[in-house]
């Protein structure tokens, strides 16, 4: 009795220890929390999450201020990244911060701008072009479609046009054949 | 171990032991069906009365457009250019009058309408100034330079621009050309139509790419059910360094990598260049229109389509870019009754044209008019039942089924490490599938959300990038203010001392003081100070008044010394800025208003034609139905 | 729609099925010449029991019932597990075994293509765990009973469990030959002595060595139509031989020979049938080799130091657990990487 008792406590012991030496032998020594969550974020720095940019809230989520569910562009497939990294329960994109949106990039009218660079100062990108007094333009390749340059312009000539769907950006879908192991009929039904 | 597996495989599968062609894992032996299309020779397909040719026949950048609306062009005149180093030029397959320059369904597998230029032909078939070239005296830098204003892309369906594979980077390392006439995909003949036919002429091509890529050898690999065309280039070769060898009938021997492999018993490594280990391959088409270019001048406007299928009278035809489909379909007789639509390749790999009206582009290798007795309809699939017959028949030697199963279940990680990027899309696994499962197309969409996923993060990183730049920009900014506002104190502060010193010379601080130096300096300096500060900022607030934003290097300096004048005057300031915006705005919002007193409705559709309406209707109908296809993309 | 390719030309899944109850016949035609038409009782039940199980479980998790229970994968594991089971066995033996395999083993992991386990061997199991006594009493073939049962006789047996007069249970049953050997060999007999007794053949049991050649020749023709690959039967049957061999050769006297294992209790069931499910094995060449050679060494070594006689059925369950780890280590080098 007393020696199975011991055998117990010895094999606690050792394997304990050899526990503890393999933590220290193969840490993983992974990114810090900040820029793995920043990682997920869309990048569009449109502040619709309360945060000033990506990275405000990406430590913000980090220190635990803030919740996984308000970042409208990065969606639901963000949601569930972020709740994956943060060993969360998932939750839907909370409606106050803003619905996601078909992606889009801006566009200035050019007829009707003053060249206030209004929109210049408040671009998170740098995606637009353009002087005082001068005719400004966007630079569609580095917008991120954040819409903070839309409130600002004094004159409205800035909108938001969603991206078509073109042969380059096109994606093969979803087979639809409908695979009998998840018939859509009775699923859709219940 | 393996070889143990592969001789046992081999003993039992009783593999011919051909000795000079080196098999590859798997392919499936579909029925060919490329008797009915060779028994009439190649035709010429007459000039239809309207050529679309799409800016996107290749891969690679979209060419610029050289032309406008109503301009008139020669046959063989350039009408986009290639932009960046890939990509290939167009030209006018006929002369005529360019009728517009416009949206218009493509031959792709989404169905979406791209840009394009038509071209009504005058019939006159006006040749542009050709010039041949003598290439054998030519320098070979100037020939390949040459060959990218000649529109010439790979023939076999890549459509990969030529003189990009041709380009020599100071010296050529390539000893061995391959010249694909495989024609590994059923239905398909016009490589052989073309070898059968015009073998003199390809062989001269040939002659020409190895003396491009100084290779000394060259393998032309044909499949056994090519035996006329073989026997054909087999004679026009003789006496050349050239050698050809018929390969035993197995799709997709046809593809590049597989072709070399079976040829040579090279295996080119996964993140290589066949170019790397020397080896470089054309396609049989190519080779002949390298040789029409230099030795007429012609540039690519044609090419050898096979229209077979369920149609009276399948053939070879020699179309020319940008005819409609509707013109070949007339040309072989017509279809029959009951087809259903068109596919443009073979029937492993090629896909659904959207209508009769798509023009042929220079990747049409084949039309099939589809029937139901030809393609049956797809069955409803069965679950995976992991009989690893997929595995068996990838030429690839992936897992076919671990693939369906990550790439079905959006774990695209684990698809991209099980090397989905290394399937060449053949559908050897579905051809064999016994639970029906479309496999390929589970690969096609895990590879477009991969590729999608892939470019997101590259515009998210390249705008976080931007982002931190910014932020730097403008820390870094604040920082110089401050940084020139402390030096600027410090020189003060040191002039002031001077000042103090010397109190016969009061003026010399006054350019440079602020208030914090204000309180420092004696009383009889303050006076002077303040009242120059006072100038000052008027000067400046006037400026700011005209350039709107305020310069904030002297901000500081001027918040500082502010008195009742100075507020005058800044109020001022800001009521001329109000005054001025207001006017913009009153402009604008003039503007906008008169815009939208012209009309709202879009541009050019107030005077349509019916059949232009038709297509617009048509084009949105087919908008409609991807939309469709994509809002009903998968169940949860 | 783009659904290229456009062109199939695959065997359906029901043929693939089919086939292999085809494969079937010829050992099931030997099993009723030696064991009598009782066995094709035990089928009809097993058969009608998955086919019943598998249509209410369909029907409950709402899935398509036609095309599933056309794809004859219930038949097929009825019908391995009819074979598996003594001759003889009562009905509701062949019900329970049947009802769990088909409803716990595979409808309930998701159905066809999704069960880690042979579905079979998990019934067979099952039933070994539960009904020792009923699973290890053999019935002594027709020609070495004293009282032969007449078809007739057997089916009354199997529904009513009752015997002509004057007949007890125990004078138609016997220990299988790897059964007797075991326990023989537990009592210090030398294996030589062993097999003298009548019911062992000339390679296994007597009359079972008929049944067992009748499987290999349907697994022969299942590879022939390229239904399952050499490697499984190959690879479980060599493992079973060398390792047999092994100890054979160390001590002919306390191990049977290596063409005895082969020959007995479910070997060539296994071999060709039970280890050839594609849904529960490995889908890599040479993870093929190492599943059966496991089976193989696994079977022996429970057959000869476990508790039950044959060990077929927990060594399939045994390397089913496996699979994965073996699929994944076991990756075949794709075209163009690194060899």
């Amino acid at each position: 009795m007393l020696i199975s008792l011991y055998i117990m406590l010895g094999l606690a012991l050792i394997l304990g220890g050899l526990l503890g030496i393999a933590a220290l032998l193969f840490k993983v020594e992974g990114d810090p929390l900040v820029a793995r969550i920043d990682a997920i974020l869309p990048q569009t720095q449109c502040g619709q999450c309360g945060y000033p940019g990506c990275k405000p809230y990406a430590t913000a989520i980090a220190a635990g201020e803030a919740d996984i569910n308000q970042c409208p562009p990065g969606g639901d497939a963000g949601a569930h990244a972020l709740a994956d990294l943060m060993g969360m329960e998932y939750k839907p994109i909370n409606a106050a911060n803003g619905v996601e949106k078909p992606k889009a990039v801006a566009f200035i009218d050019e007829e009707v701008c003053i060249g206030c660079t209004l929109c210049i100062q408040a671009c998170p990108v740098d995606a637009i072009l353009g002087a005082a007094k001068h005719m400004h333009t966007i630079i569609a390749s580095e917008c991120t479609g954040c819409e903070l340059c839309v409130a600002p312009c004094p004159v409205d000539c800035i909108s938001m046009i969603p991206i078509a769907e073109n042969p380059d950006n096109w994606k093969w879908k979803y087979p639809v054949i409908p695979i009998m192991a998840v018939p859509f009929e009775s699923n859709n039904a219940n | 171990m393996n070889a143990i597996i592969n001789f046992a495989s081999n003993l039992i599968r009783g593999v011919s032991s051909n000795k000079d062609v080196f098999k590859f894992n798997g392919g499936v032996h579909p029925h060919d069906h490329k008797a009915e299309s060779t028994t009439l020779p190649i035709s010429q397909l007459a000039i239809p009365e309207k050529l679309t040719l799409p800016l996107r026949q290749h891969v690679g950048h979209i060419p610029k457009i050289l032309v406008q609306v109503g301009d008139f062009v020669l046959k063989g005149q350039m009408l986009a250019e290639p932009e960046g180093s890939v990509s290939a030029a167009i030209h006018a397959p006929t002369s005529g009058t360019i009728s517009a320059i416009n949206e218009q369904v493509i031959p792709h597998p989404s169905g979406l309408p791209d840009m394009c230029i038509t071209l009504t032909p005058d019939g006159k078939e006006t040749w542009a100034q050709l010039q041949p070239t003598d290439w054998r005296n030519t320098d070979k830098k100037v020939l390949v330079d040459s060959l990218r204003s000649s529109g010439i892309v790979g023939l076999g369906g890549a459509t990969f621009p030529t003189h990009i594979k041709l380009r020599i980077n100071g010296k050529s390392n390539v000893h061995t050309l391959v010249i694909n006439a495989a024609e590994c995909e059923p239905y398909i003949t016009c490589d052989d139509m073309l070898m059968r036919e015009r073998a003199d002429q390809v062989i001269k091509g040939i002659e020409i790419v190895q003396h491009l890529l100084g290779a000394e050898k060259c393998i032309i690999g044909i499949e056994d059910n090519k035996s006329q065309a073989a026997s054909a280039m087999t004679s026009a070769s003789t006496n050349r360094a050239m050698q050809v060898k018929v390969v035993p009938t197995l799709y997709p021997s046809g593809d590049a990598r597989r072709l070399i492999h079976l040829l040579l018993d090279i295996e080119i490594p996964n993140d290589k260049r066949s170019t790397d280990v020397g080896i470089q391959v054309f396609n049989i088409a190519t080779v002949l229109a390298i040789y029409r270019y230099f030795e007429f001048g012609e540039p690519s406007i044609n090419r050898i389509v096979t229209m077979t299928g369920n149609v009276a009278r399948p053939q070879n035809f020699e179309v020319l870019f940008g005819s409609p489909l509707q013109s070949l379909i007339a040309a072989a007789g017509g279809a029959k009754a009951d087809t259903t639509h068109y596919i443009m390749g073979g029937p492993m790999m090629g896909f659904d044209l959207p209508n009769e009206q798509v023009p042929i582009t220079k990747a049409a290798n084949c039309i099939i008019a589809a029937a139901p007795h030809l393609f049956a309809e797809p069955t409803p699939a069965m679950p995976c039942i992991r009989c690893a017959r997929c595995a068996d028949a990838c030429p690839v030697n992936l897992q076919p089924q671990e693939l369906y199963w990550f790439s079905k279940s959006d774990n695209f990680e684990k698809a991209r490490d099980y090397d989905l990027f290394d399937c060449i899309e053949c559908g050897c696994c579905t051809y064999v599938c016994p639970s029906d499962i479309p496999l390929v197309q589970y690969y096609r969409y895990a590879k477009s959300e991969i590729i999608a996923a892939d470019k997101a993060k590259e515009a998210a990183d390249l705008a976080r990038e931007r982002n931190d730049f910014r932020l730097a920009r403008i820390e870094r900014e604040k920082l110089e203010r401050a940084q020139k506002h402390a030096e600027r104190a410090q020189a003060g502060k040191a002039e002031a001392k001077v000042a103090d010193d010397n109190k016969k010379k009061p003026e010399v601080s006054v350019e440079t003081v602020t208030n914090a130096d204000v309180g420092t300096t004696a009383a009889t300096d303050k006076q002077a100070a303040i009242a120059a500060a006072i100038a000052r900022a008027k000067a400046q607030k006037l400026a700011s008044a005209n350039t709107i934003e305020t310069p904030t290097d002297n901000l500081a300096a001027t918040e500082a010394s502010k008195t009742p004048e100075v507020e005058a005057a800044e109020l001022k300031a800001k009521q001329d800025k109000q005054a001025l915006i207001a006017a913009a705005i009153e402009r604008a919002k003039a503007q906008k208003l008169a815009a939208a007193e012209v009309g709202v409705t879009p541009k050019n559709v107030e005077n349509v034609s019916a059949a232009v309406q038709a297509e617009i209707n048509e084009t949105d109908a087919i908008r409609e139905k991807v939309k469709l296809v994509t809002e009903t993309k998968k169940p949860e | 729609m783009n659904r290229s390719p456009y062109i199939t030309d695959a065997p359906t899944v029901s043929t693939i099925m089919l086939k292999v109850l085809l494969a079937l016949v010829p050992g099931i035609i030997a099993y009723t010449w030696i064991y009598g038409g009782g066995i094709l009782v035990s089928i009809a039940i097993a058969t009608s029991t998955a086919l019943a199980a598998e249509a209410m479980l369909l029907k409950i998790r709402q899935r398509p019932i036609k095309p599933y229970l056309m794809d004859m994968s219930a038949v097929v594991t009825a019908w391995l597990l009819a074979l598996a089971l003594p001759p003889l066995a009562p009905w509701w033996l062949v019900v329970v075994g049947t009802f769990f395999a088909i409803v716990i083993a595979k409808q309930l992991y998701g159905g066809l293509g999704y069960n880690p386990f042979n579905p079979a061997m998990v019934g067979y199991a099952v039933l070994l765990i539960s009904f020792p006594l009923i699973m290890t009493k053999w019935p002594a073939p027709l020609l070495l009973a004293e009282h032969p049962l007449s078809f007739m006789e057997q089916l009354h047996f199997i529904f009513n469990h009752v015997l002509p007069n004057d007949i007890k249970v125990d004078a138609i049953t016997s220990a299988t030959p790897l059964d007797y050997l075991k326990t023989q060999l537990m009592l210090k007999h030398e294996v030589a002595s062993i097999t003298q007794a009548p019911i062992f053949g000339q390679f296994g049991a007597k009359g079972g060595e008929i049944v067992t050649s009748a499987y290999l020749l349907g697994g022969l023709y299942l590879i022939q139509q390229r239904i399952i690959s050499w490697h499984l039967p190959t690879a479980f049957l060599a493992a079973l031989a060398a390792i047999s061999f092994a100890f054979y050769a160390v001590s002919p006297a306390h191990y049977a020979n290596p063409l005895f294992h082969l020959m007995s209790g479910a070997s060539m069931l296994c071999a060709f049938f039970i280890i050839t499910d594609p849904i529960s094995g490995p889908t890599t060449p040479r993870g093929k080799l190492y599943f059966a050679a496991g089976v193989g060494v696994l079977t022996y070594l429970i057959r000869v130091y476990g508790g039950y006689p044959d060990g077929v059925a927990f060594a399939v369950l045994l390397m089913n657990m496996c699979v994965p780890l073996i699929d994944a280590y076991t990756q075949p080098r794709v075209f163009g990487h690194q060899k």
